[in-house]
């Protein structure tokens, strides 16, 4: 009994930041659903959403009870146990990664030794639940979205992982708040701009967005590993989509743009959560804008990037940090 | 080597120019119409289902029931009927009948009429629930509008 | 090769069905391709979901009343298709339209191509994955529409021409704004090539796939952009001249790379050069009728056979025609150009990318029913 008192205000700990992890979760979707209709919208000379609320403010949460009330069709030659997890498991590994991100100074779930590394181990999971979904729909387009998820997020982990190991050379550490931290004078992406740049390429292609959205290129695959996937199912693949978005955006904003430093607010201890904030969202408004510019890559082309300019200059620019950061 | 650079710097500087292009567009006014809730003014020379023209000195139809419309319809969509009548020079109109599924709206029987008894309406919003609906009938058509 | 090896070989082969519906294939086409991995190994297009039997009703009606189906065979490209039915009956019938008219089925006719390829544009980038640039294009494609609804009274299946001219006169509300469509097309291009034709990701997507030889179209009958884009300038308004296209001065665009790259600039430039059409047939626009004095009630067509053909937006389009010498003909044959393009999809893609075969196929600017007449 002892030992549950002990670890209860842990526990509570817990539970109050996965409640709020879902809120970011959820919260994030609503935002990002809308902003991204919106803009894309408007980057097409068109209003976007009109109908339902102010500037169809609404829209998403009536689409959310549209998609809460659809039927689970499961194909009749479906593996069915597999066909039903992998939405769950594109959707549950997200709350992990929300855990231990530094919003501002106070505002942390844990601060853990190894935060990036717990990031990235549970980003990862993410593939596993697309090649689940597109082999357990026992559909032809949702395997090959399947498989092309899967040779694109493992070659575009190794520059993302190369970018951000300068930065944890540099630092000395895998903490996230600390890296934040060590940022006070000048941010990280004036020191290392092309870390920076690599970590957006590689970032893009981690959450299988335009133009590197080649599991679920509908013109070709018409809608990829979730081609069979209906009503709530979909959904959470989306939430997971959105909710790897805001990770992503938000590991770039600790490494490279200084965490939830800014200009001072009053209580900055907590505040600084809004210049966080805003800084993951210019990124999101970044990846929404490119998405509707570009055409879609082709596969090897996808690949050949990666292999020949992104993998040698991360390894470049992470020889180059070593060095100086031995000689300072 | 220098290829390999050349390339990834024109590619890239490729990739900024069309993002300036979407930034720009953002803040341009849209150019759709929200359908429901504002109408495009249509023109007057739209070219819509047949109708029959009201003759200003009669109240009527200006019909002399000939049937070259019918004839000419490629289509026979066109079904037209008359009686004889006490007082009426030629045969009266008693029907007159479109097949709106079957039109395939190229004017010959505007065309051909005789008399120009025959206009295109203006009429675009055209939906049902069965064919049926859209078996027009002409004359009580003309008959509502008068 | 022994057969038991190939029957091995095609074993583990994966066959898809792309298509009746399928976001790539732009209608009822359905393509069997065999893969070994993303490869397409073997392609076969299978057609016949659209057909209406155009070619059949043509012989059970007056020549004259076949007009409209022109229209519904290539709905892109409907004036264009009306144009050449128009000349073929005139050409049996000896009825001449007058200038004006020839004028303004030049002037309709290029606003109808111009109107094509942007759509065109609009849905190949869509299939290459680019959302926006088909929205900038209907922006630019619903301008030209309203102008012709404004004459023609419809919006894409127009019946405007008739025998011996068209069914009615332009006005000068017409010509101004067709002079302002003309600006703001102009205006227009450097946008797209900003936005689109110099991205280095289509670029890489379009040059050096589905590659074409002068002989490979011979082979296949293929005309249009994609034969332009081989190098070959074969356009039919400038090899076999037909109603007024002699008196305008315009290129016939070419480009020799032969790929998906080189019909898609073709395209571009056809657009400008259509543009220029347009122009000059405005400042040269005659007075007088656009209808024949006397073109008989009953259509008669002398016996014989005949042939008209015009420059369609895919390519060359026929009409042939065996007339037994009543108003009803005999035979219609129509040999629309996108049913030859398409019989190239099996040689040009065996071997390519899934995602290839789609940017080929896409290339082709393929309109189903016109397959499927």
């Amino acid at each position: 009994m002892e030992t549950f008192y002990s670890i209860l205000p842990e526990l509570i700990r817990i539970v109050i930041c996965a409640a709020c992890g879902a809120i970011i979760v959820f919260g994030n979707a609503l935002v990002m659903g809308y902003a991204e209709r919106k803009l894309a919208g408007h980057i097409m000379l068109r209003p976007g959403p009109m109908e339902v609320g102010f500037h169809g403010i609404l829209q998403l949460v009536v689409d959310g009870l549209k998609l809460m009330g659809k039927q689970l069709v499961v194909p009749a030659q479906a593996d069915k146990p597999l066909f039903m997890i992998a939405p769950l498991l594109a959707f549950a590994p997200v709350f992990v990664p929300l855990l231990v991100l530094p919003f501002s100074e106070k505002i942390q779930g844990f601060d853990l030794d190894v935060g990036l590394l717990l990031i990235l181990a549970f980003a990862s999971l993410n593939v596993l639940a697309i090649l689940i979904g597109g082999w357990g729909s026992n559909n032809k387009y949702s395997l090959f979205g399947a498989f092309r998820s899967v040779a694109q997020n493992v070659a575009y982990e190794i520059p993302m992982l190369i970018s951000l190991l300068a930065i944890v050379f540099m630092t000395n550490t895998f903490s996230l708040r600390d890296i934040a931290a060590a940022q006070s004078p000048v941010w990280f992406v004036v020191l290392q701009p092309l870390a920076f740049l690599i970590y957006i390429v590689a970032m893009v292609a981690e959450t299988n967005r335009a133009p590197f959205d080649l599991p679920e290129a509908e013109s070709e695959l018409t809608a990829g590993f979730h081609t069979e996937y209906s009503g709530m199912s979909f959904s959470l693949f989306v939430l997971g989509e959105y909710a790897n978005m805001f990770i992503v955006c938000s590991i770039a904003t600790v490494f490279f743009l200084g965490g939830s430093s800014g200009i001072p607010l009053p209580y900055f201890e907590y505040s600084g959560a809004i210049w966080f904030l805003a800084k993951v969202y210019a990124l999101m408004f970044f990846l929404v804008w490119i998405r509707w510019t570009y055409p879609r890559t082709r596969f090897d082309q996808l690949m050949n990037f990666c292999w020949k300019y992104l993998i040698p200059f991360s390894l470049v620019n992470l020889l180059i940090t070593v060095v100086m950061v031995k000689l300072i | 080597m220098k290829s390999y650079f050349s390339e990834l710097f024109t590619g890239a500087w490729s990739l900024i120019i069309g993002l300036k292009v979407t930034i720009k567009a953002m803040f341009r006014p849209i150019v759709t119409v929200q359908y429901p809730r504002e109408k495009l003014e249509i023109t007057p020379n739209y070219r819509g289902h047949i109708d029959l023209v009201k003759d200003e000195e009669s109240g009527s139809h200006k019909c002399i029931t000939c049937g070259s419309c019918m004839r000419e319809c490629p289509s026979d969509c066109i079904v037209v009927d008359g009686e004889k009548r006490e007082g009426v020079k030629g045969k009266a109109l008693t029907v007159f009948t479109l097949d709106f599924t079957k039109c395939s709206l190229c004017g010959a029987c505007v065309e051909v009429c005789p008399t120009d008894a025959l206009d295109y309406s203006n009429d675009y919003e055209l939906a049902g629930f069965t064919r049926e609906e859209f078996h027009f009938d002409i004359l009580k058509r003309l008959e509502e509008r008068a | 090769m022994n057969v038991e090896v190939l029957e091995d070989e095609r074993h583990h082969r994966f066959v898809l069905n792309m298509g009746p519906q399928h976001p790539s294939t732009h209608g009822v086409l359905r393509v069997l391709l065999e893969l070994e991995g993303e490869y397409a190994m073997s392609l076969l297009p299978v057609l016949g979901y659209g057909h209406r039997c155009h070619e059949k009703i043509a012989e059970f009606k007056p020549a004259k009343s076949f007009m409209p189906n022109t229209a519904r065979m290539d709905y892109l490209g409907a004036l264009i298709y009306n144009h050449g039915y128009a000349q073929l009956l005139e050409k049996a019938t000896g009825v001449e339209a007058p200038r004006r008219a020839e004028y303004i089925r030049v002037i309709t006719s290029e606003l109808n191509r111009i109107q094509s390829h942007l759509l065109w544009y609009g849905a190949y980038l869509l299939d290459l994955g680019a959302f926006t640039p088909i929205m900038y294009a209907f922006d630019d494609r619903e301008e030209i529409l309203d102008i012709l609804e404004d004459i023609t009274g419809s919006r894409l299946t127009y019946c405007y021409y008739r025998v011996g001219g068209v069914c009615k006169d332009i006005d000068d509300k017409f010509v101004t704004r067709t002079r302002a469509f003309i600006d703001r097309l102009r205006g227009r291009f450097p946008m797209y090539d900003e936005l689109v034709n110099g991205n280095v990701i289509l670029q890489k997507r379009l040059i050096n796939v589905g590659d074409l030889t002068p002989q490979t179209c011979y082979r296949y009958g293929i005309t249009g952009p994609l034969l332009r884009g081989t190098g070959v300038a074969y356009d039919l308004r400038r090899a076999e001249p037909y109603s007024v296209y002699p008196e305008f001065d315009f290129e016939v665009p070419t480009e020799t790379s032969g790929d998906c790259m080189a019909s898609f600039k073709v395209r571009f430039r056809e657009m400008e050069q259509s543009l220029r059409i347009i122009e000059q047939a405005l400042d040269k626009l005659p007075e007088g009728p656009v209808m024949a004095a006397k073109v008989p009630k009953k259509l008669k067509i002398p016996a014989g056979d005949y042939n008209s053909s015009v420059e369609a937006p895919r390519g060359e389009l026929s009409y042939y025609l065996v007339a037994d010498g009543s108003d009803v003909p005999y035979r219609l044959k129509v040999r629309t150009p996108s049913f030859s393009n398409l019989s190239v999809v099996p040689e040009m893609c065996e071997g390519m990318l899934l995602s290839d075969v789609v940017s080929a196929m896409g290339s082709l600017d393929l309109v189903i029913p016109e397959i499927d007449r």
